[in-house]
Order: C-alpha cells, then sequence, then structure tokens
C-alpha cells in the first residue's frame, strides 16, 4: 500500500474542496444551463447569453451561471435548472430566450417559480419536501410491505398533505446490497437530500414527525455512504424520465461541470485511481473488472476483465490502450454525451486500464463529426496532465501513462479494432484478418487493449463501489447498466442508462413513453447496421447481449430506434443496407459485391418488380455474405435483412406478391388520389406538381392524370385539406 | 511502413520553402512540430484535417507539399484522403450542408429534406452550386439524433428541421453572405 499516493489525492482535493466550496459559498442562487452538441443545437447557447446580460443588468452577485453537460433528456431541450437555497430545485424545459425573463424575475429573484414551463409538465404547486421511494428489485416490494400498500396512501393516511410532501417512485439508488434484498426499503428525503434505511411503518413515522414536520434529521435511520447514483437523484429524481433510470456511466452527466477538474475531484473524482494505485496491484484490478461482469458496451460484449488480462499475457513490455470513441452507429449518441458532459470520468477509467494492462501511451480515437467532444477531451487532458494525474509518477505512484487524441475523418469500418489501429498509424482504415487479435499484436505491432467509451466510463465505479455491488445491478451473464440512445418514432427522446436485464417494454413504454401521435410501436431497432428489428410482440425481452443475439439483433453500442406503424421494414432494411454497402471499405468481395446485389434486390422488392424466389435468393445471399466477410462490418451486414424476413416475412410477400406497401413507405407501390368531396381547389398541388399532372380550375375539384405521375408524393405533403390519398 | 525514401537532407530547406509557399507557414510549423514527435507517420490523418480545415478541400499541390514535408510516399498520402469521407479532393462553396442521413433522422423524414434541398438548390448531393455558394452533402448521424432530422450548415445545427423551412434557412445564409460582401468594403474604406 502507498500511502503517498492517498496524501497527493488529499492535497488535489483540499484545493479542489476550496474551489468548490468558493463556489457555493453565501446563499447562493445556481441558475444550470446544459451545454453538449444536443443542448446547443437547441438553443442553450442564446438561453445562457439571456441569462448572462439579466444577472448582469441585477447587479447580484449572489446569482451564479452554471454550466453541466447534458442529462440525455434530449427532446425537452434546452434544459434550465434553478435551485435556490433550502428549497426543491426547479428545471425548466424548453427554454427560449423570451422564458429566460419570466424565470429570471419570477422565479430566480422573487422566489415564484413558473410552474407550467417545468420539465415534463404542469404542476400545480411545490411541495416543500419530497420523498423518493425506491421502487426497485431488493426494496420496492418491502417498501409497500411496510406501508400496506403505495407509500403515498401511507402519508395521506398520516395526515401529510401531497402540498406538504409529495412521494415519487424511483429507481435504484444502488444503496442496497444482495443481503439487505427484502429487509429495508430506501427513501431519499428532498431537498435536504438525506437518504434513510427503513425496516418498520415506525421508522417512516419517525421520519414523517422529525424531518417533514420537525425539521430535524433523523441520524438513527440515517445512509452515511453516499451511493452511485444519490448525486443524481438529488436533482433529478423527481423527472419520471430519469428517476426509472440507474445512472452509473451517466452518473454526472447534467450534475458537473464538464470542463472543470475541481467539480468532477468533489465528486469523487480520482479516488479509483488513488484506490488502484495505492494497492500497486495491476492483477487485482483485473480481478475486480472480471468479477463485476462488465462486457465491453462497443458492440462485442466481450468480457473486459479478460481482454485486459489476454492484453497481460503477451511477454512484449510496450503496450497500449486504445478508447475507442468512433462511434460509427448512425442512430446513436451516449458515447458523445459521456465525452462532453463527464469527460474525466472516461480518462480516469482509461488510466486504470492502462494500469491494469501496463500501459504506458494511449490514445483516444475520436470521429471528427464530434467537435465539442474532441475539445473537452482534449481539455481534460491538459488538466490531468497539470494536475500530476497523467504523465510522469502519476499520484507520485512511480506509474507513468499518457494519452493522445487521434481523429477519425468519417469512415464507420474504423470503428472495428483492426481499422483503427490502421487509422491511428495513419493508414487507410482497412480492416486485417483476426486472429492475431490486437491483445497480442496491435497498434504498431504492440499488444493492445481497444475499448469503448462506456466501457471506460463504468471503471472508476467498479473500483470505487465495488465488483459484486455492480454484478449485481444487471443480469446473471453481465453487470451494470447500458446506456440507451433512445430516439424515431418515440415520445421522450433521449440517453437512457438502465440495469441489464430490464423489459424493451420498460424502455421504449415506460421511460421512453410510447410512439409519437398515439401510434402503435411496429418494432425496435438496435444495433444499428450490424443490428436488427425486433417486432413489437416481444417487447417483454429482456435487454442482454445473448438475449438480443437469439432475437436476431445485437445490443450493439445502444443506438434504440423505435419505428411504428408509419415505418416499412423492408424500406428500414434497405436503408441499413445502403449504409453498408456505402461503408464496405471494399477489401473483400463478399462484402463489397454481396451488399451491392443485396441492394438491387431489396430495390426492385420496394418498386415491385421481385417475385417470391427473389426472397429466398436475398435469404441465401445474406447468409453467405455472413459467413465470409472478412470483418465484422461485412459479417453483420445482412442482419437487418434477415432479422426483417424472420420477424416481418408477411411484409416482403406483401410487396413482392401483391405489390403493395403496407406501411405506404415505398412510393413506387403507391399511387395518388384526390378525394373529390375534400379538395376545395386550392391549386396547391398543381402549383407544386414537378410534372405538373394535376389539372383542374381553381375552386374545383382537382383530378391526378395517372399516366403522367411520377409518384413523387409533393401533392400529398402540400395539401392542406387532406384530399390528397396516398393509396 | 516507414519511408524508405534516401532523402537527402542538403536540399531539405529547399522542400521546406516550395511547401512553405503552398501550405503556408503555420502549417509547415504544424508539421515540423509532428514530425518531432514519435511516429510521424502516423499523424498524416491529423495534418489532412488541418489543410483541408485552412483550404476547405485538398488539392493536389497541397496533398503533394504534405507528402513532401512527412516524408510520406504521395500515392499514400492520396490513398488516405480518398478512403476517408470527411476529406474532400475538390473546392466546396463557402456554407457546406451537412444533411444527417443517420436512422434517426432518416425515420423522421430526412429523405424529404434531402429531396427539397436537391430541388431548392437544383443540385445533387456531393455537388457545389454554380455561384459557389452552397455545397450539400449527407453525414451519419451528427450525435443529435433526439432532434431528427438534423442538418449542419458550417458550424451551425438545425434541429426537428421540416421541409417547409429548407427555403427559409437558405434565405438566412444568403443574406449573411450578402452582408459580408457588403460588410468588406466598407472595411476598407
Ligand atoms: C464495423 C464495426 C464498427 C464498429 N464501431 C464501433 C464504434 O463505433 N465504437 C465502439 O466502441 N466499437 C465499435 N466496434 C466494436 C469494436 O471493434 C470493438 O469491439 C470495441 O471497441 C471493443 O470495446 P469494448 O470491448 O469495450 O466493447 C465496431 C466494430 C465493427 C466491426
Ligand atoms: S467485410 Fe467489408 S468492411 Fe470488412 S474488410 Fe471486408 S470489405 Fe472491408
Ligand atoms: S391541394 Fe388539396 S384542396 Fe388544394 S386543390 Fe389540391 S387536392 Fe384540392
Ligand atoms: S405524386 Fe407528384 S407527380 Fe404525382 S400528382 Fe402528386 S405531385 Fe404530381
Ligand atoms: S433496490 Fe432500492 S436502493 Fe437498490
Ligand atoms: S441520426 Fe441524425 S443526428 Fe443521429
Amino acid at each position: 500500500m502507498k500511502q503517498q499516493v492517498w496524501d497527493v489525492l488529499q492535497t488535489i482535493r483540499d484545493k479542489c474542496e476550496q474551489v468548490v466550496r468558493e463556489q457555493n459559498t453565501g446563499h447562493r442562487i445556481f441558475i444550470q444551463v446544459g451545454s453538449a452538441t444536443c443542448e446547443n443545437a437547441a438553443g442553450a447557447v442564446a438561453v445562457a447569453d439571456e441569462f448572462r446580460k439579466h444577472i448582469a443588468a441585477s447587479g447580484r452577485d449572489d446569482i451564479v451561471l452554471r454550466r453541466t453537460g447534458c442529462t440525455g433528456r434530449c427532446s425537452r431541450e434546452p434544459i434550465v435548472s434553478v435551485y435556490r437555497p433550502g428549497v426543491m430545485p426547479v428545471k425548466y424545459e424548453k427554454v427560449t430566450r423570451e422564458l429566460v425573463h419570466g424565470i429570471f424575475t419570477k422565479h430566480v429573484l422573487k422566489g415564484e417559480p413558473l410552474l407550467d414551463h417545468v420539465l415534463d409538465g404542469t404542476i400545480a404547486a411545490m411541495s416543500r419536501f419530497e420523498i423518493l421511494n425506491c421502487g426497485s428489485l431488493r426494496c420496492g416490494w418491502k417498501g409497500e410491505k411496510i406501508c400496506g400498500g403505495p407509500m403515498a396512501n401511507q402519508l395521506r393516511a398520516m395526515g401529510v398533505e401531497p402540498d406538504e410532501c409529495r412521494v415519487i417512485s424511483a429507481s435504484c439508488f444502488g444503496a442496497c446490497s444482495a443481503e439487505m434484498a427484502g429487509k429495508h426499503t430506501h427513501i431519499l428525503v428532498r431537498p435536504q437530500n438525506v437518504l434513510y434505511r427503513l425496516e418498520t411503518l415506525a421508522d417512516l413515522e419517525e421520519v414523517v414527525q422529525e424531518h417533514i414536520r420537525g425539521g430535524r434529521i433523523v441520524e438513527r435511520l440515517r445512509v452515511h455512504d453516499e451511493p452511485v447514483s444519490q448525486d443524481f437523484f438529488e436533482l433529478y429524481g423527481e423527472v419520471a424520465f430519469f428517476n426509472r433510470q440507474t445512472r452509473i456511466a451517466l452518473r454526472h452527466n447534467g450534475i458537473i461541470d464538464p470542463e472543470s477538474i475541481e467539480e468532477y475531484v468533489h465528486y469523487r473524482g480520482f479516488e479509483a485511481l488513488a484506490k488502484v494505485l495505492s494497492q500497486g496491484d495491476p492483477q487485482w484490478v483485473i480481478d475486480e473488472v472480471t468479477k463485476s461482469k462488465l462486457r465491453g458496451r462497443g458492440g462485442g460484449g466481450f468480457p473486459t476483465g479478460q481482454k485486459w488480462a489476454l492484453a497481460v499475457k503477451s511477454p512484449e513490455r510496450v503496450r497500449y490502450i486504445i478508447c475507442n470513441a468512433d462511434e460509427g452507429d448512425p442512430g446513436a449518441f451516449m458515447d458523445r454525451s459521456m465525452l462532453e458532459s463527464d469527460p474525466f470520468n472516461v480518462i480516469e477509467g482509461m488510466i486504470i486500464g492502462a494500469f491494469a494492462i501496463g500501459a504506458h501511451q494511449g490514445f483516444v480515437y475520436v470521429r471528427a463529426e464530434y467537435p465539442l467532444a474532441v475539445e473537452r477531451v482534449d481539455n481534460t487532458i491538459r488538466k490531468c496532465r497539470e494536475w500530476g494525474l497523467l504523465g510522469k509518477d502519476i499520484l507520485r505512484s512511480g506509474f507513468d501513462f499518457d494519452i493522445e487524441i487521434r481523429l477519425g475523418a468519417g469512415a464507420f469500418v474504423c470503428g472495428e479494432e483492426t481499422a483503427l489501429i490502421h487509422s491511428i498509424e495513419g493508414e487507410r482504415g482497412q480492416p486485417r484478418i483476426r486472429p492475431p487479435y490486437p491483445t497480442e499484436v496491435g497498434l504498431w505491432g504492440k499488444p493492445t487493449v481497444i475499448n469503448n467509451v462506456e466501457t471506460f466510463a463504468n471503471v472508476p465505479a467498479v473500483i470505487i463501489y465495488g465488483a459484486d455491488w455492480f454484478s449485481h445491478i444487471g443480469s446473471q451473464a453481465s453487470g451494470g447498466t447500458k446506456v440507451f440512445a433512445l430516439a424515431g418514432k418515440v415520445n421522450h427522446t433521449g440517453l437512457v442508462e438502465v440495469p441489464i436485464g430490464i423489459t424493451l417494454r420498460e424502455v421504449v413504454m415506460e421511460i421512453g413513453g410510447g410512439c409519437t401521435g398515439g401510434k402503435a410501436v411496429k418494432a425496435v431497432q438496435t444495433g444499428g447496421p450490424a443490428g436488427g428489428c425486433i417486432p413489437a410482440g416481444m417487447l417483454d425481452l429482456r435487454v442482454d447481449f445473448d438475449t438480443l443475439n437469439r432475437a436476431g439483433s445485437i445490443m450493439g453500442s445502444g443506438g434504440m430506434i423505435v419505428l411504428d406503424e408509419d415505418d416499412c421494414m423492408v424500406d428500414i432494411a434497405k436503408f441499413f443496407t445502403a449504409f453498408s454497402e456505402d461503408e464496405s471499405c471494399g477489401k473483400c468481395t463478399p462484402c463489397r459485391e454481396g451488399t451491392k446485389r443485396m441492394m438491387e434486390i431489396l430495390e426492385r422488392i420496394t418498386t415491385g418488380k421481385a417475385d417470391e424466389e427473389d426472397l429466398n435468393k436475398l435469404e441465401r445471399l445474406a447468409k453467405l455474405i455472413r459467413r465470409s466477410s472478412l470483418c465484422g462490418l461485412g459479417r453483420a451486414a445482412p442482419n437487418p435483412v434477415l432479422s426483417t424476413l424472420t420477424h416481418f416475412r408477411d411484409e416482403y410477400l406483401a410487396h413482392v406478391r401483391d405489390k403493395r406497401c403496407p406501411a405506404k413507405k415505398c412510393t413506387a407501390l403507391l399511387h395518388f388520389e384526390i378525394d373529390k368531396e375534400k379538395c376545395v381547389g386550392c391549386t396547391a398541388c398543381a402549383r407544386n406538381c414537378p410534372v405538373e399532372c394535376i389539372s383542374g380550375n381553381r375552386r374545383e375539384p382537382h383530378v391526378i392524370d395517372q399516366a403522367r405521375c411520377i409518384k413523387c408524393g409533393r401533392c400529398f405533403q402540400v395539401c392542406r385539406f387532406d384530399a390528397v390519398l396516398k393509396l | 511502413m516507414n519511408c524508405n525514401h534516401a532523402c537527402s537532407t542538403d536540399n531539405w530547406a529547399e522542400v521546406k520553402a516550395t511547401a512553405g509557399r503552398v501550405l503556408g507557414e503555420d502549417l509547415v510549423a504544424f508539421i515540423e512540430q509532428c514530425r518531432a514527435e514519435g511516429n510521424p507517420h502516423s499523424q498524416l490523418i491529423a495534418v489532412l484535417h488541418r489543410v483541408q480545415g485552412k483550404f476547405g478541400y485538398l488539392g493536389k499541390s497541397q496533398l503533394d507539399a504534405v507528402a513532401q514535408l512527412l516524408q510520406v510516399p504521395a500515392a499514400k498520402v492520396s490513398g488516405v484522403a480518398s478512403f476517408y469521407h470527411l476529406f474532400r479532393l475538390q473546392p466546396r462553396g463557402k456554407f457546406i450542408i451537412n444533411l444527417c442521413l443517420g436512422t434517426a433522422c432518416y425515420v423522421k423524414g430526412a429523405d424529404r429534406l434531402a429531396e427539397k434541398l436537391s430541388d431548392e438548390l437544383g443540385i445533387r448531393f456531393g455537388e457545389t452550386t454554380g455561384d459557389g455558394m452552397f455545397t450539400l452533402e449527407g453525414a451519419r448521424c451528427l450525435g443529435a439524433c433526439s432532434l431528427a432530422p438534423v442538418m449542419v450548415v458550417n458550424n451551425d445545427m438545425h434541429g426537428a428541421v421540416t421541409p417547409d423551412q429548407i427555403p427559409i434557412i437558405l434565405d438566412q445564409y444568403i443574406r449573411k453572405a450578402k452582408q459580408q460582401v457588403e460588410e468588406k468594403p466598407a472595411a476598407q474604406s
């Protein structure tokens, strides 16, 4: 045990605490605005500027504007939080420049929140207290048992009104352990943010009497160690989208300033690194990570501990570690969010990995399409060097390690390990045959470990909170959580971190709030171009690496696209096949030529030129490509086709037999007609038709000349009277 | 794959001067700095990003200059430049429109935006308008899927775009360009 490591960390902590304390002294009011690619696109920069102007104009020095990354609640951005001392934090959604004035003058200055703009719907009044009651596996049912039903009812029975204290059901805080299961329940009381562990109804009564009525904290029941998700729930616990999630990799997103090392250290930053370096035993780290059942989050799901152990086996002394931040799945953005919102966490995980495998040089390979992520990682690396957390003799442990950033240049295949290595070496990013695996022969021929951003983001939590704790969240086979980028036709789009093993239904329906416009979910696409479509009938599937594989899809890196009745599954398969065809590096024939041939067949199907035999051809070809391609891109490229052929064969048959597209997406199989009853003769369609095949006089029903119509759908889009029918 | 050319060092000053005329002093300095570090060849992609950042595209003379300075075969430089989608070998417009063609944007109607953009500008993807104003390009997920469909014009991101907004957005940039033209003579006088 190297005590000096802890001493150095303590010095760093003292300095950081001083900075954080200075920020928080006095009865300051904080206005927090998100800053990440998504937030900025939604207008967060203008909102922050407007607040800055208002603060300056007010002349108050106790109002502070803070920056954080994104929380993942993307469809409601920009999100602004206002913290006034001693009262519940309030979050506003879709804040505009205009709204800033109201928030500032009414809420910030006078303490009257604008209740109609609160995140996730209007509330009648702010309650003085909130109890977040854990509804998860280990304590959920115990809570009900203690209270003889929902906790809210019990509180009413005790005479506590909703405006005094609201009860909100939340997901696991991480305060539990396997032994505790069913013995206790956990509640978090806000705004004091005290976590209690309750065993009996008398305990709850005591909290009500003492804390809620008397304003005194019940030390006897208080849980003193801070569980992993507490900071997050303290700020976001009342929001349904968040409180069904378990935040480990994203635990600091939306809480800390991603550019401030002081704040990161304040939230137990670099404690994991100090623990590892003070023990000084790489094998211990590998054992912990293996025990935690952490599996790679980049797509393959290879056990991380095992990968690290393989690299250590090599007699070669020079080893490298790479963080794969190429995030190629066109519909996934969790790695971007982690790098933009909590980059120190990822880098800390990477330093720990480097120590475990004995690497002294690392690379972060980032897509050039993510300029803000690049900037923040660069800032992180610079600050870590300044503070002695990267470079020579890290924390005076004797361990040397440094990191360089390398940019991608827009080639999906570079996410593949061997292609990525070529790209870092400055070559064309083409894969090579494996084995040998990079853990034996990698960058410049040396053993190299490549891990995904999210994999590294989990490592510090595994070390601080323990492998057992981590392995118990999640399923039998894999520990922890997975972050999904929920997008497509779903009400609440954004980042969702949930325990592995949760059902698809919970993610899409409960957290995502179902499809937009009240439509029915048709399928969920996971895994991007390498994945497949899971039909709505299988929504009760538990999300895990193996279950998804069996359903013909993959976990992938975490893209999750919800499709509704308007999405044609053949068209989706065609979309992904076009992607793979485009991104094929061209090195091997099955992938290069095979994806082209698959595209041709799909093109014929969607234009009504195919017959049933083509479906068999397509299936045979897909299986051939899967078997004989050189790298993962080609081997997985047929998945979207094969999974839709399995689960949605009827839809393919409708295209080839009846020349009909049930989702009305494939325009070549549709025709447009004008409903005489509804048409008011506004001439909009006729003016917009590119081939001028619509005729009719002003204020009289119009007609389409079917022989000349090219089925572009323009008339359907422009008619404001629903008179153009798509048939 | 190190360079095996036995380049004599005596004409190095000359090489640098020639390359400097094409690339400018700043880039020459950057490349020199790369050369000073380990594995300089591995910096090729970073160098190409810089060059494209400055000139908007990678022309033949720039690629040759990079090859000379980094001492990498010219064939390799152009091989790398043509492999990666983000590198452009042709000059581009003043405003580069990058429409996201990722999955989330596709299911939210990016195909209709693509049509509208092509129509409005009268060009196909990968092309530049005759007046050099706009270049239309497609991207694979810009990481803002929850705001789909998304398009980026130079550095501004536009989220949840509808086809009707396209003419308005394009107009903004045309006006911006006009303003810049008007401001310039004013600044000179
Ligand atoms: C075509 C292709 C693209 C890939 N893209 C990515 C990517 O964008 N990000 C990533 O982390 N892994 C990607 N992978 C997986 C990586 O090759 C590798 O398995 C992963 O980075 C290992 O990290 P992990 O063990 O932490 O998951 C891709 C694989 C293939 C075949
Ligand atoms: S499978 Fe495709 S991407 Fe992979 S090496 Fe072959 S051609 Fe290249
Ligand atoms: S746009 Fe609609 S209402 Fe107007 S003329 Fe065409 S069909 Fe009739
Ligand atoms: S679908 Fe297109 S071509 Fe056909 S009538 Fe409508 S606008 Fe004209
Ligand atoms: S299940 Fe309640 S804290 Fe974990
Ligand atoms: S799919 Fe368009 S931003 Fe991700």
